[in-house]
């Protein structure tokens, strides 16, 4: 939005008492796209944790079950699926049993679907925000993001009890779990951003998405994997950002299945593609996000 | 030494009619582009009918350690102009500069979630208004303090009053410390009792610690208070800058519906009859003009212009004094002074004046309906409410005394003193 070019370091308002270097910000309308401003977005590293701190709190206080339904869900889910897909429809799974695969499977997903869910709607929902105060307005759609974290570490929580119960044992490759578990959420984000932009101005989304998200789950490699699609279409399966991320995901903490380094790349390019350009597009519209939201 | 707020030729254009910007729905924009797909690609900007200009060549600057009032009508542009300085909106035209960490309030309570406690929501309001967390919990013990809200902190604020919650946004605002302090028009809820709080919070932060603000109030008495100088906005554009007394007295004029004077020039429509015609009736402030606004720390005076044929005895020429809930506060006859100090009348055009003491009235709009009566026989005229002006409360100088004024529709200081027994 505007060119605020704070001389001098650039604290944001009301940085603490005590001798701070002068600041000078100059206000005047943007021209072309504007710097990313990732420092400014550093500086205020403390509102974005007080949003998450706040999505979390407000989120557990309204649900009566409060964190329960981090437990429940991907349960839930996995038991359909176990049901429907294992026995009815005759999926079947590599060395591990079938709950185990899709929880595997289900969990990362929820973590992206919820994110970005969330994301997307993060400006429009906090409209009285972003028309009475500035701050970076990127701190909205990631901390919204980020939020699911928590949601994402209790779920974790279950899966391995799950795993446990199956007896399926970890490897080494779980090191590399987290690595995934943020490969998700920065898939939610590159959209999230871009999405929650849009937002502003057409409310469409918000009727989209859940749906193309419904659409996500099906076309992602969770209920079953990759290795089961025809194989002239396997190249292709890592233009999914999703498809690397389940798979690398389940593949880390089962040890079945490792995703190929191809279509984990795959995934990681094209998520790096729509992050950009959500930001440039975030970036652009940003400046008018208080007078037309 | 640099300004704190320099402003340059600042302008905000907003597009009219839809509020969503060009297109609030997907299916509306590609719509539009099937149509007409040159013009979408181009960009031609719509007729510039179709543009408001919400500030346009705003210029003015405030130095440091100054308080600055900002008024003007509903939609002269206060609003678009803090929120442009607070970096809310991006103007289209001009320029800002600020020296100085700046802290914005444009709402009472910014951030607070409904369902978090009182405590929860200083650290999170006290974060978005740019407070670090440090200096939060530092504060806030005089933050709940300042609120009154007691052993609710630990509440959710959806179980508060508004009272409470307004006062709990405050409070959080009232402690961020930035060196420029800008404050849209906050000061208009909450009760009496805290409004007057918050404008003596407001007063120490200007006089203590010299900081520089800008606020916007539709409460006059307080700018006037307050503030060295303001800026009177109308149609986005600066009409007026300069010392607070003299750019709310002019706002008032403007706005109000106030008429200082009235005549009756032609014989046939005086009111009165064929011995005694009213010619006019004003008011005046301190220098002697017809003013519609006082201000009580001021000498008013109501004038009233007769055309006598005769003079009686019995002859009582006055006015009623009317506060604008129509309580009738005085009223008030040159023959209410003994006959040594009374003003003599004599056939022909006589001018009688009487003087509004000042610390009298308070804040508000008055009536004055002049009338005549041979006392105690007949009425010889009684014009309801010819003239109309506004009261600024400025009197008192007690500390005690702030600018949200006190109940009542007079407000003299009155004499009290004391004795110490037993």
């Amino acid at each position: 939005m505007t060119t605020a070019t704070p001389e001098n370091g650039h604290p944001p308002a009301g940085s603490g008492a005590g001798a701070v270097a002068p600041v000078r910000i100059v206000i005047r309308p943007a021209r072309g796209l504007g710097a990313l401003r990732l420092g400014e977005l550093w500086e205020y590293r403390e509102l974005l944790g007080f949003l998450v701190w706040r999505d979390v709190l407000v989120r557990f206080k309204q649900a009566a079950f409060g964190i329960g339904w981090a437990v429940l869900q991907p349960l839930l889910l996995t038991a359909v699926l176990t049901i429907f897909l294992n026995r009815v429809a005759g999926v079947y799974s590599y060395g591990v049993p079938y709950a185990v695969f899709a929880l595997a499977g289900i969990v990362p997903w929820m973590l992206f679907s919820r994110a970005l869910l969330t994301s997307s709607g993060s400006l429009v929902e906090n409209a009285n925000l972003v028309s009475k105060v500035y701050f970076p307005r990127l701190a909205l759609p990631i901390a919204a993001a980020s939020s699911y974290l928590i949601d994402f570490a209790v779920s974790l929580v279950v899966l391995l009890a799950v795993m446990f119960i199956y007896g399926v044992a970890l490897t080494w490759a779980v090191l590399l779990m987290p690595v995934f578990a943020l490969f998700a959420l920065l898939v939610s984000l590159s959209f999230g951003i871009w999405f929650s932009a849009v937002n502003v101005r057409y409310r469409d989304v918000s009727f989209l998405l859940p749906f193309a998200i419904q659409l996500g789950l099906l076309v992602t490699p969770i209920a079953y994997s990759s290795s089961r699609i025809p194989e002239q279409w396997q190249p292709y399966v890592g233009l999914n950002p999703m498809a690397g991320v389940v798979e690398g995901f389940r593949w880390s903490v089962t040890g079945i299945e490792p995703p190929s380094l191809h279509e984990v790349g795959l995934s990681l390019g094209v998520t790096l593609v729509v992050l950009v350009l959500g930001l440039v597009y975030f970036r652009k519209t940003e400046r008018t996000f208080a007078d037309v939201i | 030494m640099e300004a704190a707020i320099s402003i340059e030729g600042l302008g905000k254009r907003y597009r009219l009619g839809q509020h969503h910007g060009e297109h609030s729905r997907i299916t509306e924009a590609l719509g539009s582009v099937i149509r007409a797909p040159l013009r979408a690609v181009r960009r031609r900007p719509a007729d510039a009918a179709s543009y408001l200009w919400a500030l346009r060549d705003v210029e003015f600057e405030i130095q440091p350690g100054e308080v600055v009032g900002l008024v003007g009508r509903n939609g002269a542009g206060k609003s678009t102009l803090l929120k442009v300085l607070s970096r809310v909106t991006e103007p289209t035209t001009g320029q800002a500069a600020l020296n100085g960490r700046v802290g914005s309030l444009l709402e009472v309570g910014t951030g607070f979630h409904l369902e978090l406690t009182g405590r929860e929501n200083v650290f999170l309001s006290g974060a978005i208004l740019g407070m670090r967390r440090a200096e939060i919990r530092r504060r806030f013990d005089e933050i709940v303090e300042f609120a009154e809200v007691g052993e609710f902190i630990d509440t959710p604020i959806k179980r508060y009053s508004s009272g409470m919650a307004v006062r709990l946004g405050f409070a959080v605002a009232a402690y961020l410390e930035p060196e420029i302090l800008i404050i849209d028009e906050v000061l208009a809820v909450g009760d009496a009792a805290f409004q007057r709080k918050c404008l003596g919070k407001l007063e120490d932060v200007a006089a203590e610690d010299g900081r520089t603000i800008l606020f916007v109030s539709h409460n006059m008495p307080a700018v006037k208070a307050i503030c060295s100088r303001a800026v009177y906005l109308e149609s986005g554009t600066v009409k007026t800058i300069g010392d607070a007394a003299t750019v709310v007295k002019e706002y008032l004029d403007d706005a109000s519906t106030n008429n200082a004077e009235q005549r009756w020039e032609e014989t046939g429509v005086r009111p009165g009859d064929d011995g005694a015609q009213l010619v006019a009736v004003r008011v005046a402030g301190a220098d002697g003009r017809p003013a519609t606004t006082i201000f009580s720390s001021e000498t008013a005076s109501v004038e009233v212009e007769i055309d006598l044929r005769e003079v009686p005895a019995a002859l009582s020429v006055g006015f009623d004094l009317y506060g604008d809930d129509g309580t009738l506060v005085l009223r008030s006859a040159q023959t209410d002074v003994p006959d040594r100090d009374r003003p003599v009348l004599r056939p022909g055009l006589n001018v009688i004046r009487c003087a509004i003491p000042p610390g009298l009235l308070n804040d508000g709009g008055y009536t004055i309906s002049p009338r005549a009566s041979i006392h105690g026989v007949r009425t010889i005229f009684h014009v309801d409410a010819a003239v109309h002006f506004e009261v600024v409360y400025d009197h008192g100088e007690s500390e005690f005394l702030r600018a949200a004024g006190r109940p009542g529709v007079i407000a003299p200081i009155l004499d009290w003193s004391g004795s110490i027994v037993g």
